[in-house]
């Protein structure tokens, strides 16, 4: 008894010293210096747009990112093709690498003397330090967790009923409209919201790509970090508290989602 | 893909000598062995404290368990950047509990635990779940006691979970900027992380330390997939026999 209450003690404790307790204080220190001066520091014209670029940002990212994501999980699931094994591979690599190496990649790829950045020139095309290359960036690294999602659910739940459809003659479309989708829609959902939450939290490989200009270029979370560098510390923990509201939602809704998945 | 080619097509294009000779500047030498070093460090704390937290989520009943269960992917919900500013707001010059490590690779590391806890949790803890309890209390009737049973039953059963998360948490580790830039004070030599060296040199114009550095953070998230790639053929190797 002592030995397990020792155990809860150390993870309890764990938690809360890295993850609670940082949490807490973000929003004791937005509303630290009153109402008024928060609503000011959210209010600022820059402040609005750097919020509008970022759900932009995820307005592009994540619809692509969905049918991206549920395409590939079919591949790799229901498809028996040589190289299925790179495929699953290379859809966990933004996982696995550095949003700043991926920024850079994109910064060498599209910048001046990169190779797409001359042709894109040639034609009057900005991609760097605008909105394309920050859409390709986040897209870049929001890109597994749809597929990461489906790809268990539908080894699962099996081929059986799509069989069955087949036979009774069913094509290929109404099958996956009224069969695969249905199946997988939680783990769909889940994925969306994971993908969403990575978007509107992005911040190396955009920091590189965009130019970071207020007012123009700037996201949500660049401007968080360019408050506080700036000693605007009241802006930076306003924007941060909503980043913070946002994230918390999206907890809520993975724990919601989360068993349903489970029991489907 | 493409823009990974890019990068390192750009690395080479002076010459694998010219490259060999900026990733090994002292200035990158240092931030890469900081960024591995705390790596090692995180993922260390994270097999260990990981483990329990999964343990005590799994086998511990107390009020409130799912709440501190949902708990647990707070990181990843919430942008690193603003994880980055709310430890500086706790453990930095105004810390409200007197801890102030900003500046320092304490904080390094412990912005570095912040955003790579989910992941050895939520690799153990399904394992966990699944585990049969009958050979646990058979070996307890045949005499052993709690830690040969953790040593002989538990452990080699959650190992490759542990090892697969850790394997996570330490690639996370090794290529996080948005927690640190705000925490780490970024002082060459001192507490500027791999990433963060990328970062600053792409900004003053030098694209060539740069990409050496992001080059040899490349090789060591494929190596890190790899790993995993190598774990999860070994964790499935009894359904294949």
């Amino acid at each position: 008894m002592h030995r397990r209450l020792g155990l809860r003690f150390v993870a309890l404790g764990y938690l809360l010293v890295v993850l609670v307790g940082p949490l807490a204080m973000v929003f004791y220190r937005a509303f630290d210096s009153g109402l008024g001066r928060l609503w000011d520091s959210l209010s600022d014209p820059n402040t609005v747009h750097a919020f509008r670029i970022t759900l932009e940002l995820a307005a592009i990212a994540v619809p692509l990112n969905t049918i991206f994501g549920v395409v590939c999980a079919l591949a790799i699931v229901r498809r028996r093709f040589p190289g299925a094994g790179v495929v699953n591979a290379i859809v966990d690599l933004p996982l696995a690498i550095s949003p700043v190496v991926v920024g850079l990649s994109l910064f060498l790829l599209y910048g001046r003397t990169g190779w797409f950045g001359h042709w894109f020139q040639a034609h009057g095309v900005q991609i760097l330090f605008a909105l394309p290359s920050m859409a390709i960036a986040s897209v870049f690294v929001s890109m597994p967790f749809v597929a990461r999602e489906v790809v268990p659910t539908l080894r699962e739940v099996g081929d059986e009923q799509e069989q069955a459809a087949h036979t009774l003659g069913a094509g290929g479309w109404t099958t996956f409209w009224r069969i695969t989708l249905p199946s997988i829609r939680w783990a769909v959902i889940y994925g969306v919201v994971l993908t969403t939450a990575r978007c509107l939290g992005e911040y190396g490989a955009v920091a590189v790509v965009s130019g970071n200009i207020e007012g123009r270029t700037q996201t949500a979370t660049l401007r968080v970090q360019d408050a506080y560098e700036n000693f605007n510390a009241a802006g930076a923990y306003g924007i941060s508290l909503v980043l913070a509201v946002l994230s918390v939602i999206v907890l809520i809704a993975m724990t919601l989602l989360k068993p349903k998945e489970e029991a489907a | 893909m493409l823009p990974i080619a890019a990068l390192v097509w750009a690395s080479r294009e002076k010459g694998l000598h010219a490259f060999w000779s900026v990733a090994t500047a002292p200035e990158a030498i240092a931030a890469l062995k900081l960024s591995l070093g705390a790596a090692v460090v995180v993922s260390l704390v994270n097999a260990l404290l990981g483990t329990v937290t999964a343990w005590v989520l799994v086998r511990d009943e107390f009020r409130g368990k799912g709440v501190v269960n949902a708990v647990i992917d707070l990181p990843f919900a919430l942008p690193t950047i603003v994880a980055g500013l709310t430890l500086l707001a706790l453990y930095g010059p105004k810390s409200p509990v007197g801890i102030n490590v900003a500046f320092t690779r304490t904080a390094i590391v412990l912005a570095l635990l912040f955003v790579t806890l989910p992941f050895v949790v939520r690799t153990v803890q399904p394992v966990l779940h699944e585990l049969d309890r009958e050979s646990e209390e058979a070996a307890r009737s045949l005499g052993a006691d709690e830690l040969r049973v953790f040593r002989s039953i538990v452990l080699p059963n959650i190992l490759p979970g542990i090892l697969s998360g850790v394997a996570l948490a330490f690639a996370r580790a090794v290529g996080e900027i948005g927690a640190l830039v705000l925490i780490s004070g970024n002082l060459p030599f001192k507490t500027e992380a791999a990433s963060v060296f990328v970062f600053t040199h792409i900004q003053s114009g030098d694209q060539a330390g740069a990409a050496a550095v992001a080059v040899v953070m490349l090789a060591i998230s494929f190596a890190v997939l790899l790993a995993i790639g190598g774990l999860r053929f070994l964790a499935t190797r009894h359904e294949r026999a």
